[in-house]
């Protein structure tokens, strides 16, 4: 048992040393890829620079406002957009006349991507945050809703009817028996929310211009701060990996009765 | 329940709606919203004749480009990545990166890369939207049936039948979903690389007729948007039931017994 164990996290180390190996080695070819005359260094500055530059972001305070105010149009978006699916996925998922009556209008309004508002969001809100809430609330909106409709389809209809023999009222049912089965699929639709809520908000400030640190990564392009542009979209993953890390991270929290996730921890 | 049931609750909600919207524009004079028959008209005027093929379609033809190599390269390295245990450790943390960054922040990038043209725009399209089909195929390699994985070994299955037979149809549905959420990736890169760069294509026109405050043809280009989204949709539906069709029977006959 000891042994196995030993060997899993041997095997286990062994992974991390070869990702860390692979992003050592990425940085290494983008370093030498300018420096050998590849790629001109116009286009393509070393690896190096680009880090130096980040380092240099890291200590500015106009770089922490613009990744506040990225934030900022982020978490207001994804609250809007996740407590309207809640109300709007509760009213429709609990009755089966209003699931068949809205179906046409929700998978014609889905498909619609969120950057065809734009020029609408121009129009109405300028460059001011509104414009990227519009956006980021209009995407991550379909799917929190979609993944909480789907949740509620799959209600156990003995559960449900049980309940009511029971005497559970509406509201009780929706507390006791619709929630806890909806919530799996809930997390799931947060997650690729809040994931394509940054790409919204990014892509707000990158078109329309207003703050943040996309409109920053349109400056430096136009101004050829080229490093600069190359440390801005370092800076962008970095915080579209934490996004995602957290979203797992509560995920794995918020539904850690569920049977799936224990089955992962007792593996 | 009956046919004219079914087909009242297919329209029954969109008319109420069209109603509803056409009422209250009925008297009103507000400049940023159209009519719905002003819209219906601008929607024909603007976007059936020279435009189609001007705008339309070469938009078109580039997310549709763009999306064949991202997909197409997605399931290749996928499977290459997936199979091989070092290599998949060796680039597992580096492609979860690229992931990370928001797609759109290529466009100024790859615009000093490559330039301003076609190349670029499909570039944008294959660069954004190739990591979920590349990631959910490496994860559905990943997770293939160990006892099937095992049985394919001992009846000598190797090469290239091995993929053909056991690990294509294994991740084929892994793969779908990764689809799914490239074509919507896709479409939002064509129309934002349009806008960003270019002097044609769809997000280029919708801009301008924005700049121009032409309202209506800026509301039927928003349309448009929709009803191409809209197509892509049931297109993937349809060839999602097509290719996934033993899938879902798996799936249903599990879910009953």
């Amino acid at each position: 048992m000891r042994k196995q164990r030993s060997t899993a996290a041997g095997l286990k180390a062994k992974a991390l040393g070869l990702g860390i190996g692979g992003i050592i080695l990425f940085f290494l070819i983008w370093e030498a890829a300018p420096r050998l005359g590849l790629v001109s260094d116009r286009y393509l500055p070393p690896a190096s620079e680009v880090l130096a530059r980040l380092g240099e972001y890291l200590t500015e305070a106009a770089f922490w406002n613009d990744v506040a105010d990225t934030m900022m149009s982020w978490a207001l978006g994804l609250a809007i957009a996740t407590v309207a699916a809640i109300v709007v996925g509760l009213i429709i998922g609990s009755s089966r006349f209003l699931r068949r009556a809205t179906h046409t209008t929700i998978e014609f309004l889905r498909p619609i991507p969120s950057v065809a508002l734009i020029p609408l969001a121009v129009l109405i809100f300028g460059t001011s945050i509104e414009s990227t809430l519009l956006l980021v609330v209009y995407a991550s909106f379909w799917q929190v809703l979609l993944q909480l409709l789907y949740g509620i389809a799959d209600v156990d209809a003995v559960a449900n009817d049980t309940a009511k023999s029971y005497g559970l009222g509406r509201l009780a049912r929706v507390r006791y028996v619709i929630w806890p089965t909806a919530l799996p699929y809930l997390m799931t639709g947060l997650r690729l929310a809040a994931a394509v809520a940054l790409i919204l908000a990014i892509t707000a400030e990158l078109i329309i211009g207003t703050p943040g640190l996309g409109k920053q990564i349109a400056l430096t392009q136009a101004g050829g701060a080229i490093s600069s542009m190359y440390a801005l979209v370092l800076a962008t993953g970095m915080i579209g990996v934490l996004i995602n890390l957290a979203a797992r991270i509560i995920e794995k929290r918020v539904l850690s009765w569920h049977p799936s996730v224990r089955g992962e921890v007792v593996l | 329940m009956s046919p004219l049931k079914r087909i009242a609750y297919f329209v029954g909600l969109p008319i109420l709606l069209i109603i509803v919207w056409w009422a209250l524009s009925f008297g009103s004079t507000n400049f940023f919203v159209p009519k719905p028959i002003e819209l219906a008209q601008t929607l024909w005027s603007t976007w059936i004749g020279d435009r189609f093929f001007d705008d339309v379609l070469p938009s078109l033809g580039r997310l549709a480009v763009g999306l064949f190599f991202a997909i197409a390269l997605g399931i290749v390295l996928g499977l290459l990545i997936g199979s091989t245990r070092w290599l998949r450790n060796l680039l597992e943390p580096l492609l979860e990166f690229f992931r990370a960054i928001p797609p759109p922040v290529l466009v100024p990038l790859l615009m000093l890369l490559i330039g301003i043209n076609d190349g670029m725009k499909v570039a944008v399209i294959i660069s954004g939207a190739i990591w979920p089909v590349l990631l959910n195929t490496v994860e559905g390699v990943r997770a293939v049936d160990s006892v099937l994985n095992d049985s394919c070994r001992s009846y000598g299955i190797a090469g290239f039948a091995r993929i053909r037979y056991f690990v294509l149809p294994a991740v084929t549905p892994q793969i779908m979903a990764g689809v799914r959420q490239s074509l919507s990736i896709g479409l939002i890169l064509m129309v934002i690389s349009e806008m960003f760069a270019s002097s044609s294509g769809l997000g280029f026109t919708i801009v301008q007729f924005q700049r121009n405050f032409a309202i209506p043809e800026m509301w039927s280009g928003i349309v448009v948007l929709g009803l191409i989204g809209l197509g892509l949709a049931l297109i993937f539906q349809f060839v999602e039931r097509r290719v996934l069709h033993w899938y879902h029977g798996l799936k249903e006959i599990t879910h009953d017994s």
